[in-house]
């Protein structure tokens, strides 16, 4: 073990609006395993497309590390960035503005091989033809080569986007909502390919998403995140099967099957969502939670170890103890 | 390789080459056939060209300048279709001549309104920031002079010619552009397809250049038939002020201005170049409302 190809370290992005700073992704750490799936999970807003675009440096972050095989991106400078983006590429959510309307399908594939010079010296012939065994690896047609984007549907074009992300044969995907904008018909196909490709080309993937099924079928590992921040960190299995922070309970209890004879309903969220912008120093979860406590004014969480590899960030739960599962009674009851 | 030419053999010819693609231009050229006013406007502009070519290979400048005082004031009639001029020249070779000017001034002035404006424009809107501040500003100083004012401050400096007329006007045409072009890329950089290109190493003014523009120029080709017809106009106004065109010459405007002169005795004199100004304005108004249409990616199915 202990292969990280990514380490991310207090990450933080911020930007500007007039009211105020809008804290985006605020100190966000985590690593990943190379090989792995890290799934990311979050309502809409929380900074999840933010996250993945700093790490791969299409926005530059506020402050923070990105350790990419040993290497500091935000310490590149262009030409080495250049290079770096080979081993580093994106899927994005909505298949219809990610694809150049301008462009065929040649075209799109082709271009960051072209661009890049990954050929180098190949003829015309020859980069066809990789850009054909790049159509056959994803389950496009031969006969779509000179198609435009407006001509497919939304499962081609997302599966078009991934070829062109493998034209530059990345180890590390960042996959942003890659089928949230998909017929859930077409999804499963999408993911059983993400999956077939990881397996085959060893890829590692950071997994966006704000479905937590998708997200279960997915990932290794899961961070769950809200309001910039990561709440809780683990492993699929112990994070759905002992999920701790109460944001995670609230999205797991909305997909989880009722169980036979249980009694737990699924948890509604209410409350209005704190803002973003220059949030009050508190746990950010406050507004919305119902075990809130004084405590959880004193200051933004920490996210602590709370038993291996599970990590929770919430005042009320620390290594060997939760005070939480006292105050269900209560909850529940007032 | 071997691998490589394995499979060309298998497929004897490229597969780009074995299936058809659909060509933008065409799917658009399709939909602007079905509209009749921009097909007449289309019509008229072929027909000006013709002139023009014609003039230019059997209308010789002579032709159009010899003053001939026995002729003078002639209603229209089989041998001058348009009648003649006060100095007895044939109106009608003087107004197919005058096609150069307007159709000259009407394209260049704003192909280079076009270039200028469209890449400020696009710098502008990419970019953002102190960069945007800066064109913006100095776009909106150019935009408040009126074009009549600021083609008649140039030329009153630069002096009347021709080409100092069509410099005029097309620095009037720049503003236009750099606000089109900036609204247009404003309304595309924030697609994801920009991401994929920075993804894949593209350097930002490549990417404003290459990607962002050509998903924005539909609305810009739009603006500048339009354009064209108000150049066409601001040519013919500034000659007709006598500060385009040297007056002998038979620019639209300046026939109209010699013209005004003898309205009651010689109406012709004016009516004709009139409708002249008339057509090619009405023409490129058409064609640029049918294009408006026909280029719209919203009716892409
Ligand atoms: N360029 C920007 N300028 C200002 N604020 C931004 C910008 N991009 C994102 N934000 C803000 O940052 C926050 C996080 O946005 P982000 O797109 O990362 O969320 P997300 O988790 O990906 O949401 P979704 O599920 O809707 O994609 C939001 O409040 C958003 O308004
Ligand atoms: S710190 Fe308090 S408010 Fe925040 S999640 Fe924990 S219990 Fe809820
Ligand atoms: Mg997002």
């Amino acid at each position: 073990m202990g292969d990280t190809i990514l380490e991310v370290r207090n990450l933080k992005k911020y930007f500007k609006s007039p009211r105020g700073m809008v804290h985006a992704v605020d100190g966000v750490q985590f690593s990943i395993e190379r090989g792995q799936t890290l799934g990311v999970v979050g309502e809409s807003g929380c900074g999840k497309s933010t996250l993945g675009r700093c790490i791969l440096r299409l926005i530059e972050p506020t402050e923070g590390e990105v350790i990419f095989e040993g290497r500091d991106i935000c310490k590149l400078n262009k030409r080495e960035l250049k290079e770096l983006r080979k081993d580093m590429q994106i899927i994005f959510q909505d298949p219809f503005s990610s694809l150049n309307p301008r462009k065929t399908v040649l075209e799109i594939i082709s271009e960051p091989i072209i661009f890049n010079k990954l050929m180098k010296g190949a003829s015309k012939a020859e980069i066809e033809n990789r850009v054909l065994e790049l159509m056959d690896t994803v389950g496009i047609a031969e006969r779509l080569i000179n198609s435009y984007p407006h001509e497919l549907d939304g499962g081609r074009r997302q599966r078009i986007g991934i070829a062109r992300a493998l034209a530059m044969n990345p180890k590390f995907i960042v996959c942003d909502e890659p089928v949230s904008a998909l017929d859930v018909s077409i999804q499963a196909q999408i993911l059983n390919l993400l999956k077939k490709l990881q397996k085959e080309m060893g890829l590692t993937y950071m997994f966006i998403t704000h479905d937590l099924a998708v997200v279960h079928y997915f990932s290794n590992d899961i961070i769950v995140m809200y309001l910039g921040q990561i709440v809780e960190k683990a492993p699929s299995e112990i994070l759905f099967n002992n999920p701790l922070h109460p944001y995670t309970k609230a999205l797991l209890s909305a997909i989880l099957v009722p169980k036979v004879g249980g009694n737990k309903d699924s948890i509604q969220l209410r409350g209005e969502v704190t803002s973003p912008i220059d949030p009050p120093d508190e746990c950010r979860f406050a507004k919305r939670c119902d075990y809130r406590c004084e405590a959880c004014e004193a200051g933004n969480p920490p996210l602590l170890e709370v038993e291996p590899n599970h990590f929770v960030a919430c005042h009320c739960i620390k290594p060997g103890e939760n005070l939480l599962k006292e105050r269900e009674g209560y909850v529940s009851a007032g | 390789m071997t691998a490589v030419t394995q499979k060309q053999g298998q497929s004897a010819t490229l597969a780009s080459r074995r299936y058809k693609k659909k060509s933008g231009f065409v799917e658009s050229w399709n939909r602007l056939k079905t509209n009749p006013g921009a097909m007449f406007g289309l019509i008229v502009l072929i027909i000006m060209v013709l002139l023009m070519i014609y003039s230019f290979l059997f209308i010789t400048k002579d032709d159009v300048m010899a003053i001939n005082s026995g002729n003078r004031f002639k209603p229209p009639s089989a041998q001058h279709p348009f009648g003649t001029d006060s100095m007895g020249r044939d109106l009608f070779k003087r107004t197919i001549y005058g096609t150069r000017y307007s159709l000259t001034v009407g394209f260049f002035s704003v192909a280079f309104g076009f270039i200028v404006g469209v890449f400020f424009g696009t710098i502008a809107g990419y970019f953002g920031g102190w960069v945007e501040e800066i064109i913006m500003r100095v776009s909106d100083v150019m935009a408040s002079i009126p074009g009549m004012l600021l083609g008649m401050v140039i030329v009153a400096v630069l002096g009347p010619s021709f080409l100092n007329l069509l410099i005029a006007i097309g620095i009037s045409n720049i503003s236009g552009f750099v606000r089109m072009a900036r609204a247009s890329v404003l309304s595309v950089k924030g697609s994801e397809f920009v991401e994929a290109a920075r993804a894949i190493g593209m350097s930002e003014i490549r990417i404003a250049f290459s990607q962002v523009l050509p998903n924005s120029i539909s609305p810009l080709i739009v603006t500048a038939t339009a354009r064209i017809a108000t150049s066409v106009l601001a040519a013919a106004g500034l000659s007709f002020i006598g500060f385009g065109v040297p007056v002998p010459l038979p620019e639209w405007g300046a026939l109209i201005s010699d013209g005004r002169n003898y309205l009651s005795l010689a109406p012709h004199l004016t009516l004709f170049p009139g409708i002249f100004i008339m057509l090619v304005t009405f023409a490129c108004s058409l064609l640029g409302d049918g294009l408006r249409d026909a280029l719209d990616p919203k009716l892409k199915q």
